[in-house]
């Protein structure tokens, strides 16, 4: 088990004795973390490393964490948490919005961030070859793609397991917070900004027209289900 | 006579320019009248069809009415032209009556002179005609009668012919009855003289011999000869026989008529010009000072609604220019003043912020390396190890410390936010109550809900919500000594409420308000098994102040405590009472039990129903002085009436205490209605000092007997008006 929990985790922080500290409990659980301090260098690091995770500070010098996390996720899915100060409304869906899976406030505690991080990484556990139809979107689970009419449409694996959580069960309307659960693993009640912001950057992705969602509908004052296929 | 009607015209003629602006304000009077008299007649038929007719008649009216109400331009300007017509029509007869006399006089002499002439011509002609026919008045009896008859007809043409029409002559006999033998009337000029020569001048002039005149209208037997104003002079006088006649002279006043209307005709013109241009000028003149007014009202407005940069025009030095000056002088300062406070409120904020990161990244560290090392604590010697647990404990203590430290002053910075939508409380209260299971699951405690079975949706803060709930809940169980906690909802008008029951220690008296204080501790020695904050209520009490909400708890000493939170169903909508009555149905009073538990005669010794207080207002002192009970109108700012709504009722010290004494049944009922109300919110201040003192409790306990616990009860759906002192600022 925790063979498959190994990864190597990109921690973007400028304050030393928090990323040493955060090196020193990663390690303990088994992970391998590289550390860049400088917003402007964290995409090199980035490149560099080729994390299976990033830990990103949203205050930086330099090149803040928001900016950061753009670059990134312009050229990877790679899941990012960002660790934030703030718990403030906006800066908060800023940063959900300019690409990062989760985010975590500090002070966290160890075993919370090392369960978020997993449940970030669990997601190359599971590899059931299974094909689901969401809407006229083919779904790979296994080969991890998403289709339609044979273009293959490039999501991170947040919006890959939301989606496959919602294709999954195309009769069931999904809670924000059975959402929480199933795709962030959350077993209490979160943020559930969290689910608002990706069904927004998923549906700007897979919808024909997003302000007119097919796909992932909105089932007012309840949540969301998969559009009929 | 004829000048007294013609006087009139230029007030007639002046009433024109009038009419159209008069007219309105005169309508709305009309309307008055018509429904003043009408409804006199309505009183007595009392008939709804004039009712009916009314309104048809007013709704019309009604936006000149409500013009006339908020345009002064328009009331000076009416009110200049109705005086200023006054005065013309008041000049208009001044000047008219003068002219007329003066016009009038000149004739009347003449006249006079003229008629003096013809009367003495007559009286000659007379005597004259009686000397040289003297000897045949005893002869031919027939004769003289012909020759009176003759001599008369020459009489009246010569006389008349002398005035080339500028004036007839009329003969009458003394009296209608001696019409015969000739000496019937005789007129020149086709003059109708039964028509134009009035009887009371007949008269008159019968009875005394002076001549006499009047005037009359001259009226023609002519068809096509108009009737004219004319004066008429007479007098009797003696025929060649010696037999009176009448001779009257009738002079037309056409000339006179004439130029009396051209003044007439003049003045009106002068009069409606004059009122129109005095109007004008009002509305010149009012425009010059309502038009700055108006800009100020404006701009007031629009500095009110927000757009402080908005200034008047100030041109020139006059009132109204200072006017304009001091009120931007006003809109400056009050600008400066908003600025200042919002830099002050930004300042905080980025503060608040800052210290906030600043703080909670080397807590992190912190944080994870006591954990680190409380996980590897099996290894350390014992002293070592209990370090790490202390370290990990003390670290989540100050870790929540500082948390609630940031919440409360976001709080105070005025930066909370709310996002409320539509949520079911039922979810929220399901979630707090399985996140605090593990904590009861220790105490011992078993949590129930009541009031899930309906859907009790209200637009609120989930977030924010929960956290108030959670604090109740645990707050509930972990002072609850092990016994059951009840966690009811409720819905009904237009609120939500959710109650949390224990049935543990309870509160004093007077400590109902005070949970809600920062820091503030039930018992500083119990221990603090938990490690509370001590802010969790002050905060859970701004957020439901956040959301236009109330927080407000009760207890009693031994008999548990209740905590209520009222929400508004939409936001944004006064709240007016709570579905959830605060002092609950088994509170001990309630079931008339005394301390012990007991059933006594309605002991209400534990009224400690102190519903939340505001926490930052200013508050005892006002209390007792407020003798408005701010009852009547529940959506009061309880900030504003400290005190108000608080439940504690006093035990008087010495037992005399009139208003206790006075309205036992209030205390006793705190719950149904405004006198409930008055008594306790009064009292509050007093309540939370006096009542730990058991000497002075004997006398409220009779109080409370009097009242008897059935009055007490109340229903459960009732509406719990009373006590929105939580209500936000």
């Amino acid at each position: 088990m925790m063979s498959f929990m190994k990864g190597r985790v990109l921690v973007v922080d400028d304050d030393t004795a928090l990323a040493e500290m955060l090196g020193i409990v990663l390690r303990g659980e088994g992970f391998e973390p590289s550390f860049v301090a400088d917003g402007d260098k964290a995409l090199a690091a980035f490149r560099e490393a080729k994390p299976d995770l990033v830990l990103l500070d949203l205050m930086l010098p330099g090149r803040d964490g928001i900016e950061v996390c753009r670059l990134i996720r312009a050229e990877s899915g790679v899941p990012i948490v960002m660790l934030t100060a703030k718990s403030d409304t906006v800066d908060v869906v800023v940063g959900l919005e300019s690409g990062a899976d989760d985010y975590i406030v500090k002070p966290f505690k160890p075993k919370e961030l090392v369960a978020r991080i997993r449940a970030r990484l669990r997601r190359s556990e599971e590899p059931a070859p299974e094909q689901l139809a969401i809407g006229d979107l083919v779904i790979d689970v296994a080969g991890h793609s998403v289709k339609r009419e044979g273009q293959s449409i490039a999501l991170t694996p947040l919006e890959f397991d939301l989606l496959v959580a919602l294709a999954r069960k195309p009769w069931q309307v999904f809670t924000r917070e059975v959402l929480l659960e199933q795709v962030w693993g959350y077993r209490h009640a979160a943020d559930t900004r969290l689910v608002n912001v990706h069904v927004q950057r998923l549906r700007s992705k897979v919808e024909k027209d997003p302000e007119k969602p097919e796909i992932v509908v909105t089932v007012r004052g309840v949540g969301y289900k998969a559009g009929p296929s | 006579m004829s000048g007294d009607s013609a006087a009139s015209a230029p007030g007639r003629s002046g009433a024109r320019p009038e009419r159209p602006v008069g007219r309105k304000r005169s309508g709305s009077r009309w309307g008055r009248f018509l429904e003043s008299g009408l409804l006199l007649q309505g009183g007595m038929q009392g008939s709804p069809v004039i009712r009916l007719f009314m309104r048809w008649v007013r709704r019309p009216l009604l936006p000149v009415m409500r013009l006339w109400r908020r345009n002064i331009q328009l009331k000076v300007v009416v009110t200049t032209l109705l005086m200023s017509l006054g005065v013309v029509l008041l000049l208009g007869f001044v000047v008219i009556g003068q002219v007329r006399n003066g016009l009038l006089d000149a004739k009347v002499k003449a006249s006079q002179s003229q008629a003096t002439g013809g009367f003495a011509v007559a009286k000659q002609r007379a005597d004259e005609a009686a000397s040289g026919t003297g000897d045949d008045v005893a002869t031919a009896d027939g004769r003289p009668a012909q020759n009176v008859i003759q001599w008369m007809s020459d009489l009246v043409s010569s006389l008349s012919s002398g005035g080339q029409g500028a004036f007839d002559v009329v003969t009458l006999p003394v009296s209608d009855a001696d019409g015969t033998g000739g000496r019937g009337p005789r007129a020149s000029g086709e003059v109708n003289w039964s028509k134009s020569v009035p009887a009371d001048l007949r008269e008159r002039i019968g009875s005394s011999t002076t001549a006499a005149q009047s005037y009359t209208r001259i009226v023609y037997n002519n068809e096509t000869q108009d009737s004219q104003p004319g004066l008429v002079i007479g007098k009797q006088v003696n025929d060649p026989n010696g037999d009176p006649y009448q001779l009257y002279y009738l002079f037309p006043l056409t000339q006179e008529e004439k130029s009396l209307s051209l003044v007439k005709g003049t003045l009106a013109t002068a009069g409606l010009f004059v009122v129109v241009l005095l109007g004008a000028i009002a509305w010149l003149v009012v425009r010059q000072v309502v038009t700055p007014v108006r800009m100020a009202a404006g701009i007031a407005e629009r500095l009110s609604a927000g757009r402080l940069q908005e200034r008047m025009k100030v041109t020139g030095e006059d009132d109204i220019a200072r006017l304009g000056e001091a009120f931007n002088k006003m809109a400056q300062n009050l600008q400066l003043k908003i600025s200042q406070l919002e830099d002050l409120s930004r300042m905080q904020r980025r503060f608040v912020s800052d210290v906030s990161h600043e703080l909670r990244t080397p807590l992190t560290t912190v944080r994870m390396a006591a954990d680190v090392i409380h996980e590897a604590r099996e290894d350390f010697d014992p002293i070592t190890a209990r370090s790490a647990e202390l370290l990990a404990d003390q670290l989540d203590r100050f870790e929540s410390l500082l948390a609630d430290l940031l919440e409360i002053s976001r709080f105070d910075a005025g930066a909370a936010a709310l996002e409320a939508e539509p949520i079911d409380l039922r979810d929220v209260v399901r979630r707090v109550v399985s996140g605090a299971e593990p904590l009861a699951e220790r105490k011992g405690t078993q949590i129930r809900i009541r009031g899930d079975q309906q859907p009790v949706v209200a637009e609120a803060d989930a977030r924010r919500v929960e956290r108030v709930l959670r604090n109740l809940v645990v707050n509930a169980v972990e002072h609850g000594d092990g016994k059951d906690v009840v966690v009811k909802l409720a819905a009904a008008g237009g609120a939500v409420a959710v109650a949390v029951r224990d049935y543990g220690v309870g509160l004093k008296p007077g400590e109902a308000t005070r949970v809600f204080s920062r820091f503030w501790r039930a018992d500083p020695a119990r221990a603090r098994t938990t490690g509370g904050t001590g802010l969790g209520l002050s905060i859970a009490l701004e957020d439901a102040r956040l959301h236009g909400g109330w927080l407000q708890a009760w207890g009693e000493p031994g008999g548990g405590s209740q905590f209520r939170l009222t929400l508004p169903r939409t936001a944004d909508e006064p709240l007016r009472g709570s579905p959830i009555p605060l002092e609950p149905k088994d509170s001990r009073r309630n079931r008339g039990l005394d301390d012990a538990g007991l059933p006594c005669g309605g002991d209400g010794e534990k009224r400690a129903t102190v519903p939340a207080q505001p926490v930052s207002g200013p508050v005892p002192q006002g209390s007792k002085r407020d003798p408005i009970p701010p009852r009547v109108a529940p959506t009061a700012d309880p900030t504003a009436l400290p005190g108000n709504g608080s439940r504690v009722v006093p035990r008087p010290a010495s037992g005399t205490r009139p208003q206790d004494e006075a309205a036992p049944g209030k205390q006793s009922a705190p719950d149904e209605g405004p006198s409930g109300r008055e008594g306790t919110g009064r009292d509050e201040g007093a309540g939370g000092r006096i009542g730990g003192d058991p000497a002075a409790r004997g006398p409220r306990d009779e109080d409370n007997g009097s009242a008897g616990p059935g009055g007490r009860e109340s229903e459960p759906g009732d509406v719990d008006r009373q006590g929105e002192a939580s209500r936000g600022r």
